[in-house]
């Protein structure tokens, strides 16, 4: 029954088969792909240029403001973001290193607070132990890629900067690793990286970008909790974003001027 | 689920090198004010102790940047520090701050200091030494009472600049942590002014003790004159210092921020030995009860009249006392801004490494060092006032000065 | 060797600026000394600069421009183009590979399957979320492969129950769904409308029957308050059920009059007026004051 709406023709009266072990669509999406595939595999015809392995030469920085819009209410805390991330930055596997992490937020009758975020969320989140939870969600966290970004202005030597596109970047070839960077932080999103002993955090995967790519974790989250785009006038999904909600940042109070813009955000997040 | 840390807050980013380094500075600045008291400001009784204490802010001063070095990521960029200083960061400052207390202040003041008599030294001396105490003079041989007053003028200047250039020393590392608006427990405008005024404290004391220990071993007399007038000042400078921290500690507990939760549960729980105890009531509050009693601070002569070794061994614990309290007060700003989570709801904890280029063995002989380079110095440049070639040697010289010595 | 008073001053001006700013000074003692010369200076007359100055200038002017030599020498060459930084750490960051190629790539051959995917409820969840990193299997096709996850673990991982997801998201309790079935079993990852439209609303709102069945209200079947379209089974989020409109429905039961006592009751026209009932009580869990 479900199968019916991608396949109108199938009649209803037929059993309803498991999908999977539908030999007969998988013969025929197997030699469909098999019938798409074949020039990239004659060599006939060539990826887009936007997908190599290096970025082609048109990207222009001055384009583009990026930020990214975050809506706790969606996120289910499935931290695939977070494995995402930690794959395509080559992020230490290690539990104490997170470009970008899932904290759970448990608020119970009598106020109390706690937050938990077990190796980033990726070991999932064990069952709640309280009793009368008044609310709880989850809240993902990265780099806010600030507009008065601190760690830049303490950076001694120039190795952290903010790009002419607004995303802040550390040059881990110039980076002397003092970790004044990461005090300077309010939100703990740099970490220093235990092999090449330099700052380290989210770039909003800007290699991925100047190919006209999202970010790994917005790529991969499932429902829509990421949103990225433009900040700036473009029609970005980002632009929509900021329209129709009402948006607040993390520490509004220390003037860091976040580009991550949450929706819906919890006044006990911080 | 007790307590919450950010995940990257696991491993603490400053550990016992960088608790050193404010140690090491607070020291040097110290000391060279307590130089200054004597040169500028006429303080006559503390004169025994001038070149000593030149010598060990310079010790000290050469000691200071080698833990930032070693707790560094990558040692050989750390020149980059001087090849593209962001203006805006407080940290890039430090290699022109250094760099001009050095050379500039302290070098220079030595040098003016001890031109004459490393002239009238190298006269004297045979073998590596008199090469030695040549070079340092630069060749500047000449001793003519012109010459010998310009180097007096000249000491005068530097110490006249080097007051407030031993304040930015210090000020400005209390302005490295006092401007990090991330960190509730540092921010803080009181932050460079109670560093400045503990420097004061830890200088004049570790400079009483040097004194003390170097004459006694020397099997020379204790200047009773000077040591009260040291104690005085001691007592002086904690009396500032107490209140300028009394006063930082009451404005935050009166405005009561939403950091106050964590950071009163920080206090009671892992800054209590460091803080309470060791800060506080040792380094704080017992010895400035014995200085108040026993030094000149406050009567003339002190409440309680004791025989003078007496009144020494007290001085002498008193500034020991003290020294382990500004080390805890280093060690309570630099690792006690560390321990709680700036997402207010947990704390963490900082492990000592034992071994280790972090290690307590390489503070332990980072804290050495210093007084190696002081022995060295003080073989080389002899702060002591009876060794010093006196008018006499100078006269004698007569119009042969800058010649080789005729033996 | 005698020397007035106003030339000393002078030497003392010169010194002040020579220790203060030793790379330029140079020239300048040189012009208030026309007669100065050079380093050694005992014999002659008249003013002269004291000893210690030259000296001193020299080791300043040797240090500042071993300094400024190695800035020259050592100073990257982008640094500063754009900012105050290298800009060609820009272009080696932007040049670092990409391991999750994105959905559109996948498209390129797997057409067919993408159609279905963003025809269904999985529409929003891209292929590279269940099979992992994808581009080296883009730049070598036949050589690498994605994973294909086969059992539970994977889609346990959103819809397992857990009560901070977002309400209305589907999720199970893995422990008592259909233990042990991969779930691909019965649920297409590609289109994973279950195969039998769920008879318990309690499929997709675990959370809310969860609580119900602990409050006074769990003899109460949904339906008594919701009327659900049957297309909201199969579409959730196009046709929403209906939820009570004002206070006289649950006044049905609990205005006073009515002759089941044990119910608790009150009078409509007085208690808690102008709010809704659920301003106050939570209908799933109405114990709560």
């Amino acid at each position: 029954m479900s199968t019916a709406r991608f396949d109108p023709t199938r009649s209803r009266s037929e059993p309803p088969a498991s999908p999977v072990l539908d030999r007969r669509r998988f013969l025929g999406e197997a030699a469909a792909g098999a019938c798409a595939a074949a020039p990239f595999l004659l060599g006939v015809v060539r990826l887009p240029a936007a997908f190599g392995q290096q970025p082609d030469g048109a990207y222009d920085a001055s384009e583009h403001y990026y930020g990214m819009g975050v809506d706790p209410r969606r996120c289910i805390g499935c931290a695939r973001c977070v494995a995402a991330c930690k794959t395509e930055n080559d992020v230490p596997a290690e539990p104490h290193f997170f470009n970008t992490w899932i904290e759970r937020y448990v608020i119970t009758e009598d106020d109390a607070v706690q937050v938990d975020s077990p190796n980033g969320g990726l070991d999932g989140f064990p069952p709640l132990t309280q009793a009368n939870v008044e609310r709880t969600f989850f809240v993902p966290k990265l780099c806010n890629h600030c507009d008065n970004p601190p760690c830049v202005q303490v950076c001694p030597v120039g190795a952290t900067f903010m790009t002419e596109d607004g995303v802040v970047l550390v040059d881990d070839e110039y980076c002397i690793g003092c970790r004044y960077c990461i005090q300077a932080c309010p939100y703990g999103a740099r970490y220093l990286h235990p092999e090449t002993h330099v700052a380290a955090k989210c770039t909003f995967c800007y290699h991925r970008l100047v190919r006209g790519q999202v970010p790994a974790c917005v790529e991969v989250c499932p429902t829509g909790a990421r949103i990225f785009g433009e900040v700036r006038g473009r029609a970005t999904p980002l632009a929509r974003f900021m329209r129709f909600n009402q948006i607040q940042v993390l520490k509004p109070h220390l003037n860091t001027a976040p580009k991550v813009l949450y929706a819906n955000l919890d006044g006990e997040v911080r | 689920m007790p307590g919450y840390i950010y995940p990257n807050e696991f491993e603490l980013q400053w550990g016992l090198l960088i608790v050193l380094y404010p140690y090491l500075t607070g020291l040097v600045a110290g000391a060279f004010i307590l130089a200054s008291l004597e040169r500028v400001f006429n303080v006559r009784e503390v004169q025994p102790t001038y070149r000593l204490a030149l010598l060990t802010a310079l010790a000290f001063l050469l000691v200071a940047p080698l833990p930032l070095l070693a707790h560094l990521g990558h040692p050989l960029r750390s020149h980059e520090i001087f090849l593209t200083p962001n203006r805006k960061s407080a940290m890039a400052m430090f290699g022109f701050v250094y760099a001009w207390y050095l050379a500039v202040v302290l070098l220079l003041e030595v040098w003016f200091d001890y031109r004459k008599d490393l002239v009238l030294w190298a006269r004297n001396d045979r073998g590596v030494m008199r090469w030695i105490r040549y070079a340092l003079t630069l060749g500047a041989t000449d001793l003519s009472e012109r010459s010998l007053r310009f180097d007096d003028r000249a000491g005068r200047v530097i110490t006249i600049v080097g007051i407030p250039s031993a304040f930015l020393l210090h000020g400005y590392v209390g302005f490295i942590f006092g401007s990090i608006k991330a960190n509730p427990w540092w921010s803080s405008v009181l932050m460079p002014v109670v560093f400045l005024f503990s420097a004061i404290v830890s200088g004049i004391a570790l400079v009483l003790v040097i004194y003390m220990l170097t004459t006694m071993f020397r099997w020379r007399k204790v200047d009773v004159a000077c040591m009260d007038k040291l104690a005085q000042f001691l007592f002086y400078a904690i009396v500032v210092d107490f209140s300028l921290e009394a006063l930082d500690f009451i404005h935050r507990l009166y405005e009561a921020e939403e950091s106050i939760q964590i950071l009163s549960q920080m206090v009671e729980s892992r800054l209590f030995l460091s803080l309470i105890v060791l800060q506080f009531l040792m380094g704080t509050i017992i010895p400035l009860i014995m200085l108040a009693l026993v030094s000149p601070g406050l009567r003339k002569g002190g409440f309680v009249r004791l025989p003078p070794e007496l009144k020494h061994l007290t001085y002498l614990v008193a500034a020991v006392l003290i020294q382990i309290g500004i080390f805890s007060i280093r060690w309570n700003v630099v690792i006690g801004g560390q321990l709680f989570s700036k997402s207010l709801r947990g704390l963490t904890v900082y492990k000592v490494q034992l071994f280790g280029i972090e290690g307590l063995a390489m503070s332990v002989a980072l804290l050495l060092l210093p007084f190696v380079i002081l022995w060295a110095l003080v073989k080389v440049l002899p702060p002591w006032m009876d060794e010093a070639p006196g008018e006499a040697a100078l006269a004698a010289e007569g119009p042969a000065a800058g010649l080789p010595s005729q033996g | 060797m005698r020397v007035g008073g106003s030339d000393y001053d002078k030497y003392e001006l010169s010194f002040t600026i020579a220790s203060q700013c030793a790379g330029s000074t140079s020239v300048h003692i040189r012009a208030l000394m026309p007669r100065y010369s050079g380093s050694r200076f005992r014999g002659g007359d008249g003013p002269r600069m004291p000893q210690q100055v030259p000296r001193l200038v020299f080791v300043f002017a040797v240090a500042l421009l071993a300094m400024v030599i190695a800035r020259w020498y050592l100073v990257p060459d982008t640094f500063g183009d754009i900012g105050h930084y290298r800009a060609a750490a820009v272009d080696s960051i932007a040049a670092r590979p990409m391991k999750y190629a994105g959905h559109q790539q996948c498209t390129l051959c797997h057409s067919p399957i993408q159609e279905a995917r963003l025809a269904s409820n999985h529409k929003g969840v891209r292929c590279e979320v269940c099979h992992g990193p994808a581009a080296a299997h883009i730049a070598a096709p036949m050589e690498v492969k994605p994973s294909i996850p086969r059992g539970r673990d994977q889609c346990i991982l959103c819809h397992a129950f857990n009560p901070s997801r977002p309400t209305g998201f589907p999720q199970i309790d893995p422990v008592v769904h259909n233990p042990l079935t991969p779930c691909k079993d019965c649920h297409d990852p590609h289109a994973p409308e279950p195969p039998v439209v769920p008879e318990s609303c309690a499929a997709c709102h675990g959370e809310i029957a969860r609580q119900k069945l602990v409050s006074h209200h769990a003899s109460l079947e949904c339906e008594v308050c919701h009327a659900a379209p049957v297309t909201h089974k199969s579409n959730p989020r196009s046709a929403r059920p209906s939820k009570p409109t004002d206070r006289s429905f649950c006044g049905a039961c609990h205005a006073i009059g009515d002759p089941r006592a044990a119910i608790p009751q009150i009078d409509l026209q007085t208690h808690g007026q102008p709010y809704t009932c659920w301003q106050c009580h939570y209908p799933h869990h109405p114990e709560a004051p």
